[in-house]
C-alpha cells in the first residue's frame, strides 16, 4: 500500500451539504406557516416542534454528555410555571417564553454543582427525585391552586389566530434556535472535549479536557431547552396541572424519542422525534396499549438496537448528514477508502 | 409534645418499611452495580398478586404470599437473563433504560388488568391493620412493629448469608471481581441470576407490607423506588444496614414534616435526601456527615 | 507418559492485536515447563486462553486427551486446570480464608484444604483472617497461589508470580513452591526472571511476538540461545562466542 501523499481534512461532504441546504430550505417553508397550513396543521407543528427539543436536548444530556436523568420533567415543569409567573408579574406573554426558559436554566446552574458529582444511577434517580420537589413547591404557589391547577390566562387578549401563529414561530424560533446552539456546540472545541468524555472520562481528564465544566455546559443547556419546552406547551395547551407537567412520563417519551432514534446523534435525536409525533398521532388513542407499546419499544431497542434507527443507518451506510466531524481524505495512486474521524 | 414524640415513633417504624422496600435496591445495587429502575414497579405486581390470590382463595395475604413468592423468583430469573445480563454488557447506562422501559410496561400491564382503583391488603388482616400497643399517650402500631422487625430479621438473613453461606461468598467474590471468580471455579452469570432471585424474594415480601400498610395502584411504584432509593442513598450506598438507618432518617423527617405542615411529609423527605446527598459530595473535610456514613459504612 | 496438555495453532486475537499465532506445544504430567520472553510475547494472554478466560480465534486446547476449548473458565476450573494470574487478583475485601475457602468449594477431590496451603505458606496463618487488602505483596502472592491450589488442579498455571515483589519475597515463594514443585503436580510458569525459570523448570518455551521462538530441556537452553530468541536475533551459523 503506498504511502498518502496528500491528506486531506474536511469538515464538509456532498452529503453534508446536501443536506445542510436542504435542511435550512425547510426552515424557511416552515417559516411560512401558518400562511400554508391551517390551525389544526400549526398546532400539530408545534407540537412537533416540542418534541424535537425535547429529544434533542435529552440526547445532549445523555448522548453526549453521558448523563441519564430521568427527571428533565423538573425544568419541563418549572419552565411552564416561570411563564405563567412573568406573566402574572405583566410581562408580554410570548416574551415570557423565552425569559422563562432562561430564568429556569440560570436557576440549573447551582444545582449542576452537586448534582453532576453524582455517579450514574444517583444521578438518574436523583434529578426525579427534584422533580418531585419541584412539583410539590410549586403546587405551594398559591397561583397554582395546588394540583387543580390554573390557566395561561394573559394569552386569550390575542384572537386564536394570531395567537396559533405566535405561538408556532415561537417553537419554530427556539427549536431552530436551540438546534443551532447544539450544532455550533458540536463543532467547537466542546465539540470534541464530549467526544473525549464519551470514549474515556478519565482519559479525557488526563489530557486536560475540562470534564466537569464541559458536563455542566451541557448540563444547563438541557435545564434550558426542557424549560423552553414546558414553556411552549403550556402556551400551546392554555391549562397548567403540575401533575401533568410534572409527571414522569416526559421522561418516559424523551427516552423513547432518542433510544428509538439514535442516542447520540444529532439526526438520530430529530428522527426519533418524528417517529414518536407520528406514533402518537396513531395510536395516542389507544391509552394505556399506548404506553405500554412506548415502553416495550424503549426495552426492545435498549437491548437489541441501543444504537437507534438513525444509528444502525449510519452504521449500516457509513453516512453522516450533518458536519459535525472531521473527515481525513487520502490521496493515493489508486482508491483509498475514506475513513471517519469523531463525529456526533 | 406527645405529638412530636407520636411523630417521630412513627418515622423510625416507617423507617422499617423503607428498609424493607430498600434493601432489595442496595442488594442488587452492591452485587451487580445496577440501579433496577423498575424495583417499585415490581413491588406493586407483587401486591397486586398477593392482593388477587387472597382475594380469590379468600386466604390470607401471608399465605397468599407463599404462592408469590417463587413466582418472584422466577420473575427474578427472566429479569436477570433477559434484561439485565443483556443490557449490563452494553453499558452503565443501558440498564437504567432498559429497566425503565420495563417499569413503564409492568405499571400500565396492571392499569389495564386492574384498573385505576386504590387496592389494599388491610381488609384481609382484621384488626392488625389499625391495632397498637399504647404507652402513655404514644401508639405504636401493631403493623408497624412487625414491618420493623421483619425489616431487621431480613437484613441480618441477608448479612448472614453474604457472610456465612458458599453462595454469599460468591456473591461478594463476584460483586468485586466478575471476571475472576471463573477462575476458581465460579459462575458468574449464575451467581447474578440468584442474587436477583433473591432481590426478588425481598420485593415481594416489601409488596405484600405495603399493601397491609398503606393503599396501591398500577402506578405506585415509582413513588416506591424514589422512596427505596433515597432509604439506600441516605444511608450509604454501600451497605445493607445503612438501609435501616436511612429508612430510619427519611422516615422521621417525612413525619415530623407532616407534623408542620401536611404537603410537608414529601417535601422534608427529598429536602433530607438532597441535603444528605450534597453534604456527602461536598464536604472535603472529616465532618459529622461524613464521620456518619464512615461509622455506618460495613465491611462486606 | 501421555501428555496432560496440549495446544494446537492456537491463535489469539487482543481486540485488533494478533497476540498468538499459531502457537503449539504439549506438556507432559509432571513436567514443569517456564515460558519466558519480553512484555507483550504473548504469554499471558496465552494462559488467560488455556485457563478459558479468553477466547481464542482459532486453534484447539486438549486437557487429558479431550477438547476443551469450548469450556468457559469455571467449567476448566472443575476439569483440573487453574490460573494464578497475573496480578493476583484476590478478593480484596474478602479475608484470606474465605478467599481459599470459596476455592476449596469448587467440589474437586484431591489432598489440597487450608491446613495443607498453611504447611506449604506458613507465613499466612497468622493473617488467616485479614483482608485480602491489608497483606504485603508476598503475603498476597502466597494466597493467590493457595487460592488455586484449593481447586485440586492437575495442572497449575503460575503468571509472573514474581512481579511487583521484593527479591526476598520472591525467594521466599519458590522456596515454599519447591515442595509442591516435587509432588509432581504439572506447572506451566511464566516468568521475567530468567535465573529462576531455569532453576526450576524441566524445559523452557521462549516466545517473540506471539509465537514461540525457542524450545527446549533446560539443559539444551543456554543463556545464550534465550538471549537470542528473547531479542529476536538471528546469529549466524558458526558465528558466536
Amino acid at each position: 500500500m503506498k504511502a498518502p501523499s496528500i491528506i486531506h481534512v474536511e469538515r464538509w461532504t456532498p452529503a453534508s451539504v446536501a443536506a445542510t441546504t436542504g435542511a435550512l430550505a425547510l426552515i424557511v417553508i416552515l417559516a411560512f406557516g401558518p400562511m400554508l397550513f391551517g390551525i389544526n396543521g400549526i398546532e400539530k407543528l408545534t407540537t412537533l416542534f416540542i418534541y424535537v427539543i425535547l429529544a434533542v436536548m435529552w440526547n445532549a444530556l445523555a448522548g453526549y454528555g453521558g448523563l441519564i436523568s430521568v427527571g428533565q420533567q423538573a425544568f419541563f415543569g418549572l419552565g411552564a410555571y416561570a411563564v405563567l409567573r412573568l406573566a402574572n408579574f405583566g410581562i408580554n406573554p410570548f416574551l415570557s417564553l423565552f425569559i422563562g426558559a432562561i430564568l429556569v436554566a440560570i436557576v440549573s446552574l447551582p444545582i449542576s454543582s452537586f448534582m453532576l458529582r453524582l455517579k450514574a444511577g444517583e444521578f438518574a434517580i436523583g434529578m426525579w427525585v427534584l422533580a418531585e420537589l419541584a412539583h410539590l413547591l410549586v403546587n405551594l404557589d398559591g397561583l397554582i391552586n395546588g394540583e387543580t391547577g390554573t390557566s395561561f390566562i394573559e394569552l386569550n387578549r390575542y384572537a386564536a389566530p394570531i395567537r396559533h401563529a405566535l405561538i408556532y414561530w415561537s417553537a419554530l424560533a427556539a427549536m431552530v434556535g436551540l438546534l443551532g446552539i447544539v450544532f455550533m456546540l458540536l463543532r467547537s472545541r466542546i465539540g470534541v472535549s464530549i467526544q473525549a468524555i464519551r470514549d474515556n472520562e478519565d482519559a479525557a481528564e488526563s489530557i486536560g479536557v475540562k470534564v466537569f465544566a464541559t458536563k455542566r455546559i451541557i448540563f444547563i443547556l438541557a435545564a434550558g431547552g426542557a424549560a423552553m419546552a414546558g414553556a411552549l406547551w403550556v402556551a400551546s395547551a392554555i391549562t397548567f396541572q403540575p401533575k401533568t407537567y410534572f409527571s414522569v412520563e416526559w421522561t418516559a417519551y424523551m427516552i423513547f424519542m432518542v433510544l428509538v432514534g439514535g442516542i447520540g446523534t444529532f439526526e438520530g435525536a430529530i428522527t426519533g422525534a418524528v417517529i414518536f409525533f407520528l406514533i402518537e398521532m396513531w395510536f395516542g388513542a389507544a391509552g394505556v396499549w399506548y404506553l405500554i407499546g412506548l415502553g416495550g419499544t424503549a426495552l426492545i431497542f435498549a437491548l437489541f438496537l441501543p444504537r437507534g434507527v438513525w444509528g444502525t443507518v449510519e452504521d449500516r451506510l457509513h453516512v453522516r448528514l450533518l458536519p459535525v466531524g472531521y473527515r481525513l481524505r487520502l490521496d493515493h495512486e489508486t482508491d483509498a477508502p475514506q475513513r471517519d474521524g469523531p463525529a456526533a | 409534645m406527645t405529638d412530636w414524640i407520636n411523630s417521630i415513633v412513627q418515622g423510625v417504624l416507617l423507617g422499617g418499611y423503607y428498609a424493607l422496600i430498600a434493601c432489595g435496591l442496595a442488594f442488587m445495587f452492591q452485587v451487580m452495580r445496577i440501579i433496577n429502575l423498575a424495583h417499585g414497579s415490581l413491588a406493586v405486581l407483587a401486591g397486586f398478586a398477593i392482593w388477587s390470590i387472597a382475594g380469590h382463595f379468600g386466604i390470607s395475604p401471608f399465605l397468599a404470599l407463599l404462592v408469590v413468592l417463587p413466582g418472584m423468583a422466577a420473575v427474578g430469573w427472566l429479569l436477570q437473563r433477559g434484561v439485565l445480563e443483556r443490557s449490563a454488557r452494553a453499558g452503565l447506562l443501558v440498564p437504567l433504560l432498559a429497566t425503565f422501559g420495563l417499569a413503564i410496561v409492568i405499571d400500565n400491564v396492571l392499569f389495564e388488568g386492574y384498573g385505576a382503583d386504590t387496592r389494599s391488603l388491610a381488609p384481609f388482616i382484621d384488626t392488625l391493620a389499625y391495632d397498637s400497643w399504647a404507652i402513655g399517650n404514644i401508639y405504636i402500631g401493631q403493623l408497624s412493629v412487625l414491618i420493623f422487625a421483619v425489616a431487621v430479621a431480613m437484613l441480618g438473613s441477608l448479612s448472614l448469608f453474604l457472610s456465612k453461606t458458599h453462595l454469599g461468598r460468591a456473591i461478594r467474590a463476584t460483586a468485586e471481581d466478575p471476571d475472576t471468580v471463573g477462575l476458581i471455579g465460579i459462575n458468574a452469570r449464575k451467581v447474578n441470576v440468584f442474587a436477583t432471585m433473591i432481590a426478588m424474594l425481598t420485593v415481594a415480601i416489601a409488596g405484600m407490607f405495603l399493601g397491609m400498610r398503606a393503599t396501591f395502584m398500577p402506578y405506585s411504584g415509582g413513588a416506591q423506588l424514589v422512596f427505596a432509593f433515597e432509604a439506600t442513598v441516605i444511608g450509604g450506598s454501600g451497605s445493607l444496614w445503612g438501609t435501616l438507618i436511612g429508612g430510619i432518617i427519611l422516615g422521621v423527617a417525612q413525619t415530623v414534616g407532616a407534623q408542620i405542615n401536611p404537603q410537608g411529609f414529601l417535601i422534608a423527605g427529598h429536602l433530607v435526601f438532597l441535603i444528605v446527598l450534597v453534604a456527602r459530595v461536598s464536604m472535603p473535610f472529616p465532618s459529622w456527615p461524613m464521620l456518619f456514613s464512615w461509622l455506618r459504612r460495613q465491611p462486606s | 507418559m501421555s501428555d496432560i496438555l496440549a495446544v494446537e495453532q492456537l491463535d489469539v486475537r487482543h481486540g485488533l492485536l494478533q497476540a498468538v499465532r499459531g502457537v503449539s506445544f504439549s506438556v507432559t504430567k509432571g513436567e514443569i515447563v517456564a515460558f519466558v520472553g519480553a512484555n507483550g510475547a504473548g504469554k499471558t494472554t496465552l494462559f488467560r486462553t488455556i485457563a478459558g478466560a479468553h477466547r481464542p480465534t482459532g486453534g484447539r486446547i486438549l486437557f487429558e486427551g479431550s477438547d476443551v476449548t469450548a469450556l468457559p473458565d469455571y467449567r476448566r476450573v472443575q476439569q483440573g486446570i487453574a490460573l494464578v494470574p497475573e496480578g493476583r487478583r484476590l478478593f480484596m475485601q474478602m479475608s484470606v480464608r474465605e478467599n481459599l475457602q470459596l476455592a476449596g468449594e469448587v467440589g474437586r477431590p484431591g489432598r489440597w484444604d487450608v491446613k495443607a496451603v498453611l504447611e506449604v505458606f506458613p507465613n499466612l496463618a497468622a493473617r488467616i483472617n485479614a483482608k485480602a487488602g491489608n497483606l504485603s505483596g508476598g503475603e498476597q502472592q502466597a494466597t493467590a497461589i493457595g487460592r488455586a491450589l484449593m481447586t485440586n488442579p492437575e495442572v497449575l498455571l503460575l503468571d509472573e508470580i514474581s512481579l511487583g515483589l521484593s527479591p526476598a519475597a520472591v525467594g521466599r515463594v519458590y522456596e515454599s513452591l519447591k515442595a509442591l514443585m516435587e509432588t509432581g503436580t504439572t506447572i506451566l510458569l511464566v516468568e521475567q526472571d530468567l535465573n529462576r525459570a531455569l532453576s526450576v523448570a524441566h524445559r523452557v518455551i521462549c516466545m517473540l511476538e506471539g509465537n514461540i521462538a525457542a524450545e527446549g530441556p533446560v539443559e539444551e537452553m543456554t543463556r545464550e540461545r534465550i538471549m537470542d530468541a528473547y531479542f529476536g536475533l538471528h546469529r549466524a551459523a558458526g558465528a558466536g562466542a
